[in-house]
């Protein structure tokens, strides 16, 4: 059924069609960034008559110079990066330690303290608001960034610890007992051997992590009420309701708040897919 | 078995001095240093996540206003009776069902067949793959927002290339609609979630050995025959138990909707995780709010062991 000549049309036909689809989702995945940045730098008299032009008829940096000296965004964007860089850097401790403790031993009740975590996982996080509140508010932590960092850090540990563990998983145990054996203990063996060679795992963790605390929203609004303690995901909805919405402004806002996520996310997402990757081999 | 014992069973056990040195104070060290690594975690969680969700539990039953200082007595079961008869609620009962399954089926459809483009060999797939799941590293909110804007006809795109599509006659804005405004969350959901099944069933399909389509190919199987019979079955458990996760995932996930249309217009988009977001923050009711949120978790958990019950009798039934 296959002469040399049909299988050759086919080939075309079929690595067209790929090329199209992969066009298709680069498309889909980039334009509504796209059109952020573009309502960032026009100009506000013609936002709203040229507002369906694919790009304006002038262009302007008003609104990124407006919102890195004139507004509040700067104060949140650094309030931002301290919740979501502490969370990042406890979460991956943490998440370290236990992931290596989930590859390595069988002890009693782990299962119990896997099933825990799975279940964090499943539960509307939601129904947390309210107790969060009222636990946290006379222990000072309401409207402050230790307490945002504490949330996070505990949301985001039992998910950073199933994809730590995965890399664990992925080194052979050899490694460390041969450490062992040389006299080091587990936990020397562990710092010096082991982590370093997890350290696409942190990686990814780590970004995965900070993109998380980086953009979440519901718990900031319940838990922070000052401006002083705002994140930016906080203060650009701010922008929406105190000054009767000055999109400009707020969508070169979002795009300087887009920059150290994607970034981050950027580098990441190839460990991201090796990392589970090697836990789906195991599993 | 502790680790001390996994060393000596996983090597061969025998002439090594160093792992006999001081037995029993290192095996009883052994037996409590797994405790020591997952301690810090466990504290967090305990502390953070299951005494809060204990405490919301208790609170579905007690008066809890914030502004209200008289408030704090037990109500019973009164909460859940007003839920009843709370038609908000209801709705909200349905949109959920709606804007779960309804963004679940399009990113899971679209994140399998990006997956499976990307598991082939390209020119640029590396730059390819980083642009595609880039929408998962965009702030929630952000996209929200943004997508509002889009679906907006005066300064958006979309109603306009809709009209010249032929799908709507005249440029409106869907999010103002109470028939359509739940599309709006869910096109933007979609958006989102796509890179979320794609990276996971990439890593599954990158899983699968290489050798087991070449001794299909040898067999004589086609690409369709391969496909049906190799990769399904493969990527079969990931499916499941990714699929189960998001579902519950997004039955959760409050943020496009609060963002995007805070519920409205009349309440058509209000599914139950934005109407408890609502009755805490909004109206600080955090009883009613955590009555609300209880009911939930009953139902997701229900939908969870039902998922999980199903499964089991389906690998049953195969051998």
């Amino acid at each position: 059924m296959s002469t040399p000549g049909n299988s050759a049309l086919r080939k075309t036909v079929y690595w067209g069609t790929h090329y199209l689809m992969i066009a298709a989702f680069v498309v889909f995945a980039l334009f509504p960034l796209y059109w952020l940045l573009k309502v960032s730098v026009t100009p506000n008299d013609i936002l709203y008559t040229e507002g369906v032009r694919m790009w304006p008829s002038r262009t302007t940096w008003d609104n990124y110079t407006f919102v890195m000296t004139q507004s509040n965004f700067p104060h949140y964007f650094m309030n931002s990066v301290i919740v979501s860089g502490s969370t990042a850097f406890f979460t991956c401790i943490i998440a370290a330690v236990t992931g290596y403790a989930f590859s390595r031993f069988r002890f009693r009740g782990k299962i119990i303290i896997v099933a825990l975590m799975l279940i964090t996982q499943m539960f509307p996080l939601v129904m947390l608001i309210a107790p969060i509140f009222r636990i946290l508010a006379p222990l000072g932590l309401t409207d402050s960034l230790t307490g945002l960092i504490i949330v996070y850090t505990a949301f985001n540990v039992p998910f950073a610890t199933f994809l730590m563990q995965s890399f664990f998983d992925g080194i052979p145990k050899d490694l460390e007992e041969a450490a062992m054996i040389d006299g080091n203990t587990r936990f020397e063996a562990f710092r010096r051997i082991i982590l370093p060679l997890t350290l696409p795992g942190i990686a990814a963790t780590l970004g995965f992590v900070f993109t998380a605390a980086w953009s979440e929203l519901l718990f900031a609004l319940m838990l922070v009420s000052s401006e002083s303690a705002s994140t930016f995901p906080v203060g650009l909805l701010s922008f929406v309701s105190k000054f009767g919405v000055d999109f400009g402004q707020m969508m070169a806002a979002g795009v300087l708040a887009l920059i150290p996520a994607c970034a981050f996310f950027l580098l990441i997402q190839r460990y991201l897919v090796q990392g589970l990757t090697a836990g789906a081999v195991k599993g | 078995m502790d680790g001390e014992q996994a060393v000596n069973t996983m090597t061969d056990v025998g002439n090594r001095p160093a792992a006999r040195r001081g037995v029993f104070s290192r095996r009883v060290s052994g037996i409590l240093e797994p405790y020591y690594y997952v301690s810090p975690a466990l504290v967090l969680i305990v502390a953070v996540m299951l005494m809060p969700l204990i405490l919301g539990l208790s609170y579905a039953f007690r008066d809890i206003r914030i502004l209200n200082p008289f408030s704090g007595g037990f109500v019973g079961l009164a909460h859940f009776q007003t839920l009843m008869h709370d038609s908000a609620f209801l709705g909200a009962l349905v949109n959920t069902a709606w804007w779960t399954f309804g963004s679940l089926f399009f990113q899971f459809t679209l994140g399998l067949v990006l997956a499976l483009l990307l598991n082939r060999h390209f020119v640029g797939r590396r730059l390819v793959q980083a642009l595609v799941f880039l929408p998962w590293a965009v702030p929630t909110f952000l996209s929200g927002l943004n997508w509002a804007w889009m679906f907006n006809p005066v300064v958006g795109p979309l109603p306009h290339w809709m009209v010249s599509l032929g799908i709507m006659e005249t440029p409106f804005n869907i999010l103002s609609d109470p028939d359509l405004a739940m599309w709006g969350p869910i096109v933007a959901n979609i958006w989102f979630g796509i890179p979320f099944f794609a990276i996971t069933l990439l890593a599954a399909l990158q899983s699968i050995p290489g050798e087991l389509y070449e001794a299909a190919s040898i067999d004589g199987a086609n690409t369709r025959q391969q496909f049906f019979s190799i990769t399904i079955p493969f990527l079969a458990p990931t499916i499941a138990i990714t699929l189960m996760l998001r579902t519950i995932w997004i039955a959760n996930f409050a943020d496009l909707i609060v963002v995007m249309t805070k519920g409205g217009p009349a309440d058509s988009t209000q599914i139950v995780a934005s109407y408890i977001f609502t009755q805490a923050f909004r109206r600080l009711d955090f009883g009613y709010a955590s009555a609300i949120a209880a009911v939930l978790l009953v139902l997701l958990l229900a939908y969870a062991l039902g998922v999980i019950a199903l499964r089991r009798a389906m690998t049953h039934a195969d051998s």
